[in-house]
């Protein structure tokens, strides 16, 4: 609660920043801010308490996922200086949409109630609408935002009928009551419609197969800080919100569901990662850890990956793969933190995003889903095919233009973000006793 | 002492290498490897008066993975081998002059980090991390520092990486299986596992395609010939000496153990698989025209007799296999070196564009006639041993089985030979061949002193090794 209460403190506070013209401390302010909010943060972790009748929830869940948001938005802030550097003065406006987006992703991961989570998802989805048309005489931006919008809405639709469908059903917007007349053995047919909006919906927003389309031009479209916002931490807080909501409401009937998860995951293997998360859905009971772990892994690789894509592709008009032709020569440092990122992502050893994948396979065959691994390795080995022509122009191209000068931001996200993911990768018990 | 420091002191030298800078990085990482190798002698004959070298500690709690280093025998040769190979590949390179030195000696140091682990871990994760780890060095050295055109070598060398990535992956997800039986990785447990039959055959079939294809056995070769040709020469021989017998060790210390019954139930298959590969590669030897290609070939039907001697399942079998693995090694080494020793005199390794160099350089020839010879396995080189062990032991399988990979010895000749009479001897060669150089003749001596020495005297080795195989043979044999 006090999280929240700070973080939107703290997006006031960047807009009163504006108006008494400190736009120049607005960045380091906001990270000291943030990192100060961390620690009260990770303060509570052993304090669990709900606030104002059950809205609000404070677990280990929601507070070490609030961790892992509070972390992202620390380093795609710290990369905001250089990449506004044209649009420095709205700067505070660029800053503070992305606080509040935060506030959103926290109020996802601690809702206990159903209102309190579509406000949450709200707060986030508009965020990263206007963070989509931000580069406003852009009209690639301004279509990239439209669409999103429009997409965003009819989703947020969905998933607001859902939500009302379970309402009628239970007579309660709270999810400790739902979870407990879930047990029943009676339940309207209602309420299981109610759950496949609910999960329609959220699959939108993350932009998993078969509700993709909106996705590349979007991503594409969106300035690329954005689209490293929308890829890294949008996805992760929508995925733990799902976890947690589908977790909560289908105790009792979970293995009706599965059935219709597995054929789905199969489909699935298309857009890899957000799948690779859904696999944890599949031993729900257990699986919080592997799924904080595995989205710490991911969005931390991911991160790395994007501030190299912002330095590379600075001043270009799109993100083609030869803009990366000959880095490894012309800056050895953002390559071999791009290279690692990539390994990651591709689940090689001693890299996070190997026991993530590890953990994920182990629990999902503990479940009884041996299908579903099999069907995961073989996406797996196709994804390496995808990274590996990246490390290739790396490496083995010839560089077309001379070196630019690389901003202390760059390198510093870079390299922390990947070697927290190599700290992670070395000692997964840092993050998996977090949910202890 | 243990091996952890063994392994520690290996990443600092790399370490070190990446640091010292481009001048000196071949040296130090000559010191490195000598001294690291000297600690392993050291080790090892703490291992032969009976002290305890292995380690073992908890590393991460939930999913159970241990931090085990097991020295047995049967590793501890591994381990030496690969530490008694890597400054002679080092030291061979020291006439390559290659950019970025630093990066590549310390790739190399590195590489030969992640197969000591590999040979030592006693959990399967640390196993397959190690197993991973030792990939990307080998990636990196084939792709930057490798010869002929560029695109080619892309492609040879991304084909390879995605083959053996997709492999073991396979390899990963029969872990994960085991797991749901232990509910931990350790070798140990799954060792003592009561898998059903059916079980068995696929984890097996997973195991399988892991190490096929990076032994490799047909037919998932068809990566070999082209990374063989495209890599540096340091690369070669690391994958040639070294690399592959990741995979034959592996045969035996895990895919043999866990899953025993299909190996017992479909002997016969995989014995065949392993003699069609020598044939195979044998056959397809005689017709190349390049040398190292024709290495590659040679090599792909030596490690097929390996594996179908590991896949008699007898004691014979699996310990002619260390033997011959650990023959290979120095020869296929030596060899591949003496194809480099012509390309940086004729820029060529074409066979047909050699020839009449013996009258140029008699001690490169003697030298290079000592490792054919021993490449076709003449008594009194390390390598006879090692095959005729082989054969003995599928001839107790199948008369006809040892018959046919006898036929190998005898293609074998013909086609080192005839490469032989074809590169060296004849009309003398036109353009100028110096003698080797004091470089070359130190790392050959060695090559050639170890394969006569072990020829003559292989009992070291046998004792070394026997104790370990025999206790796998227990397990192997639980079933009943």
């Amino acid at each position: 609660m006090n999280t929240l209460i700070a973080i939107i403190g703290l997006g006031v506070l960047c807009l009163l920043f504006e108006i008494m013209n400190f736009r120049k401390a607005i960045i380091p302010v906001t990270i000291l801010g943030l990192i100060g909010i961390l620690g009260l943060t990770l303060s509570e972790i052993n304090s669990p308490a709900t606030y104002h009748n059950n809205m609000i929830v404070v677990n280990k869940f929601s507070v070490a996922f609030s961790s892992l948001f509070i972390v992202l938005t620390i380093f795609l802030v710290a990369l905001s200086d250089n990449f506004y550097e044209k649009h420095q003065t709205k700067i505070s406006d660029y800053i503070a949409i992305k606080i509040f987006l935060l506030s959103g992703a926290v109020a996802m991961v601690s809702f206990g109630n159903l209102s309190m989570f579509f406000l949450g998802i709200e707060i986030l989805s508009i965020s990263l609408y206007v963070l989509a048309a931000s580069d406003r005489m852009n009209i690639k931006s301004n279509e990239a935002g439209l669409k999103y919008f429009l997409m965003g809405s009819f989703a947020s639709g969905i998933l607001l009928f859902g939500i009302c469908l379970i309402y009628g059903a239970m007579g309660t917007f709270d999810i400790a009551e739902i979870s407990e007349l879930s047990q029943s053995a009676e339940l309207p047919s209602w309420f299981f419609i109610g759950i496949v909006l609910l999960t329609i919906g959220m699959l939108f927003k993350i932009a998993a197969v078969p509700f993709h389309f909106w996705a590349p031009d979007v991503y594409q479209g969106a300035p690329a800080l954005t689209t490293a916002t929308m890829s890294t931490l949008a996805k992760v807080v929508a995925m733990a919100a799902l976890y947690k909501l589908l977790t909560a409401m289908t105790v009792g009937n979970i293995m009706a569901l599965k059935q219709t998860n597995v054929k789905r995951m199969l489909a699935f293997s298309g857009i890899s990662h957000a799948g690779f998360m859904l696999m944890a859905l599949l031993s729900a009971t257990t699986a919080a850890g592997s799924l904080l772990y595995y989205a710490t892994a991911y969005s931390l690789a991911g991160i790395a990956a994007f501030t190299v894509l912002l330095y590379v592709c600075k001043d270009k008009e799109n993100e083609e793969i030869s803009h990366f032709n000959g880095l490894g020569k012309t800056n050895p440092i953002l390559a071999a933190v791009l290279t690692a990122s990539l390994l990651s992502m591709a689940g090689i050893p001693v890299f996070a995003g190997f026991f993530a994948k590890l953990m994920l396979f182990t629990q999902t065959i503990q479940s009884g889903y041996l299908i579903v691994v099999i069907a995961a390795v073989i996406n797996s080995i196709i994804s390496i095919g995808y990274y590996f022509k990246l490390i290739l122009a790396i490496y083995t191209k010839d560089a077309a233009e001379e070196k630019q000068s690389t901003p202390f931001a760059f390198y510093a996200v870079a390299v922390l973000a990947i070697v927290m993911n190599l700290v992670i990768g070395l000692y997964p018990t840092l993050i998996m006793q977090l949910l202890g | 002492m243990n091996v952890l420091l063994l392994l520690i002191l290996i990443l600092v030298g790399a370490l070190a290498t990446f640091l010292s800078g481009d001048k000196l990085a071949s040296k130090v990482a000559l010191f490195f490897s000598v001294a690291i190798f000297g600690y392993a002698i050291l080790l090892l004959n703490q291992f032969n008066i009976g002290y305890d070298i292995s380690y073992l500690s908890p590393w991460i709690a939930n999913p159970k993975v241990f931090m085990i280093l097991e020295a047995d025998g049967l590793a501890m040769a591994m381990v030496v081998l690969t530490l008694a190979l890597t400054p002679i590949i080092i030291f061979s390179s020291f006439a390559n002059k290659f950019n970025n030195s630093k990066t590549i000696y310390a790739l190399i140091l590195f590489m030969s980090f992640a197969m000591c682990g590999t040979f030592l871990a006693g959990d399967g994760i640390l196993y397959y991390m190690f197993w991973e780890l030792s990939l990307i060095p080998i990636y990196f050295i084939a792709l930057i520092w490798g010869n002929g055109d560029a695109e080619e070598r892309k492609k040879a060398v991304v084909k390879f990486f995605i083959y053996t990535i997709a492999g073991s992956l396979f390899m990963l997800a029969a872990f994960a299986y085991l797991f749901t039986k232990t509910h931990n990785f350790l070798l140990v447990d799954f060792a003592m596992v009561n898998l059903t039959i059916n079980e068995q055959f696929w984890i097996f079939l997973a195991f399988f395609l892991a190490y096929a294809i990076k032994i490799p056995l047909i037919p998932f070769h068809s990566w070999q010939a082209n990374v063989y040709q495209k890599s540096p020469t340091v690369g070669t021989m690391l994958l040639s000496g070294i690399m592959l017998k990741m995979g034959l060790y592996s045969v035996l210390r895990w895919q043999l153990q866990i899953a025993p019954l299909t190996a017992k139930i479909h002997i016969y298959i995989f014995v065949a698989i392993g003699i069609a590969g020598t044939i195979y590669g044998s056959i397809v030897a005689l017709r190349q025209k390049d040398l190292k290609r024709l290495l590659a070939y040679s090599s792909l039907a030596h490690v097929g007799l390996i594996t179908a001697g590991a896949y008699t399942l007898t004691l014979d079998g699996i310990r002619g296999a260390v033997l011959q693995m650990i023959a290979h090694g120095f020869v296929i080494v030596g060899l591949f070196l003496a194809a480099e020793i012509i390309n940086r005199r004729y820029q060529t390794n074409t066979i047909n564009e050699l020839g009449g160099i013996r009258t140029h350089a008699p001690k490169f020839t003697s030298f290079f006639m000592i490792l054919v010879l021993a490449s076709v396995a003449l008594p009194p080189t390390f390598n006879f041993i090692g095959e005729f062990t082989l054969l003995y032991s599928i001839s107790q399988i199948n008369l006809w089985y040892a018959v046919l990979g006898g036929t190998t010895i005898i293609l074998g000749a013909y086609y080192m030979l005839k490469m032989f009479q074809t590169a060296m001897l004849g009309e003398t060669n036109k353009k100028e061949f110096s003698d080797i150089t004091l470089n070359e003749g130190i790392s050959l001596s060695i090559i050639v002193a170890v394969l006569l020495f072990f020829g003559l005297y292989p009992k070291p080795i046998i004792d070394l090794i026997t104790p370990s195989l025999e206790s796998l043979l227990v397990s192997i044999n639980r079933f009943g």
